[in-house]
């Protein structure tokens, strides 16, 4: 791991050591310095107690602020302990949701989502307050009120049933991708299949982005019957090998692979993947 | 439909490179590479620089259908490539399958950083129709591929780990043909120790797939 984070640390240019980027992150002269510190604390999955609180701390940040009165820094703590693990940030990432900033919301939900605490079950519903009609965009800005899509995928795994019927009007909003993470979200609460359809079908979309976020939520809930209408969907085999990987591996857990054996429908994913190479 | 049933490789060729749009280009490249014509491989190798994964994608098919005529004109033009038609090149090559490409499979499946690269140079290490080659440098050849593809299921990406194991699979067995089965074997116990070793689902299925095919030969 040491040598693989180092390699990959100097592949982005900037050469770090976890003393450096913890002195960077504590330092309030440089927002740069602090911001690229956050991150990389996460993506090499420095999980130590304190840097765990070095980047608590940073989530009620007042120093860097965007133009547009932003929290940048915020913004990447959130990401980084959603990656880290450590659920000492469950409470501080739950106070998130309720910042101005949109964007601090968006992380703080998909961060949540991560750590997998159903404490911040209920305070993930709140965002969904006011339903679908509530659910409009901010006039100037490219989002939402809300982000939607983060807190609908949150509550789906971290199996929220109690959210399920204020859930299911998001299958109308107007935005495609409202509507997907509403499926996706619904699929891995109910188990319906009719949901994981509903996702299969936008393989068919026209717009290529829809297509992939399709492909994306469907190997994340594992949706088998999916895997040959994802191998023919016009997109990147990379994309696709994704996708099926996601499928696979739920399949393996739920057939108790290894010790079971190899399914035949396991080694029709196989063969779909030998073919994406 | 033409009257007389001949394809004017011409005017396919004019349609590429006057194609007005990212669509109307992946149409023309898919007309040229209905053709299979050898007339058509600088066009079609043209193509793979354009930025247009559509038609790159068209453009791959086209070359591969060709096969071997087009390996010569790939491996020639390789280094003035840039990075992005240089993929193209390499997953061509390794599609085509022609070990006449096995150096630049070899140099790519060990060092490229793009995994998405080295996932198609590995998948090719396997894929090589040996016998293309003369008699004596087969096994040469095979050790060196043999070699890339061990240390490729140490990637630190799980699809080359992944490739590997196929590559692995399909040079046993190529290697079944000759009358030494140590090969095999050695492949065998490769794909064996990885069962327990490999720590993504996705690869250990592989490699327990790979395994039992090795086991009941």
């Amino acid at each position: 791991m040491g040598s693989k984070a180092s390699t990959l640390a100097e592949n982005q240019g900037e050469s770090l050591t976890v003393d450096q980027a913890l002195a960077n992150l504590n330092q309030t002269a440089d927002s740069s310095l602090r911001y690229y510190a956050a991150w990389w604390l996460g993506r090499f999955r420095v999980s130590t107690p304190v840097v765990i609180e070095a980047l608590i701390g940073a989530l009620g940040d007042e120093v860097d602020r965007a133009p547009d009165g932003g929290y940048p820094l915020r913004r990447n703590a959130a990401r980084a302990l959603g990656k880290l693990g450590d659920r000492q940030a469950v409470p501080p990432l739950i106070q998130c949701l309720t910042c101005p900033d949109y964007y601090v919301r968006e992380a703080a939900a998909q961060a949540l989502e991560q750590l997998g605490d159903p404490r911040a079950i209920q305070p993930l519903r709140s965002l969904l307050a006011g339903g679908v009609a509530a659910a409009v965009p901010v006039p100037g800005k490219p989002h939402l009120v809300q982000p939607y899509n983060a807190v609908l995928e949150a509550l789906g795994s971290l199996g929220a049933r109690e959210a399920v019927a204020e859930i299911q009007p998001f299958l109308d909003h107007e935005i495609a991708q409202v509507q997907n993470a509403a499926a996706r979200a619904l699929y891995q609460l109910t188990g319906d299949a009719a949901y994981g359809q509903q996702l299969v079908e936008r393989l068919q979309a026209p717009n290529l982005q829809l297509r992939r976020s399709a492909m994306m939520d469907l190997g994340a809930i594992g949706y088998l019957p999916a895997a040959q209408p994802i191998a023919a969907t016009l997109a990147e085999n990379s994309l696709k090998l994704i996708a099926l990987q996601g499928i696979l591996e739920t399949h393996l857990h739920r057939t108790g692979f290894p010790q079971g054996g190899l399914s035949s429908e396991a080694r029709q994913v196989l063969a779909l993947m030998d073919e994406l190479l | 439909m033409l009257g007389t049933g001949i394809v004017n490789l011409a005017e396919l060729i004019e349609a590429v490179e006057t194609a007005d749009s990212k669509a109307a280009m992946v149409m023309a490249v898919r007309h040229l590479a209905a053709a299979q014509h050898p007339e058509a491989i600088p066009t079609l190798i043209a193509v793979l620089g354009y930025n247009n994964p559509g038609a790159a994608v068209a453009a791959v098919d086209g070359l591969v259908t060709l096969g071997r005529p087009a390996v010569p004109a790939l491996l020639d033009q390789l280094d003035g490539y840039n990075y992005g038609a240089r993929a193209w090149a390499i997953r061509a090559l390794a599609l085509i399958g022609d070990p006449l490409a096995l150096p630049v499979l070899l140099e790519t499946a060990a060092g490229d950083f793009a995994l998405s690269v080295r996932r198609a140079a590995v998948r090719g290490l396997g894929n090589l129709n040996w016998e293309w080659l003369a008699a004596d440098q087969v096994l040469p050849a095979q050790s060196q591929a043999l070699q890339v593809l061990r240390q490729s299921t140490q990637d630190p990406e799980w699809v080359v780990r992944y490739a590997a194991v196929v590559g692995l699979e399909t040079l046993a067995l190529a290697r079944l043909k000759s009358t030494n089965r140590a090969t095999v074997e050695a492949i065998a116990h490769h794909l064996q120790a990885m069962l327990t070793a490999e720590e993504t689902p996705a690869v250990q299925a592989r490699a327990w797939l790979a395994f039992e095919v090795l086991r009941q030969l």
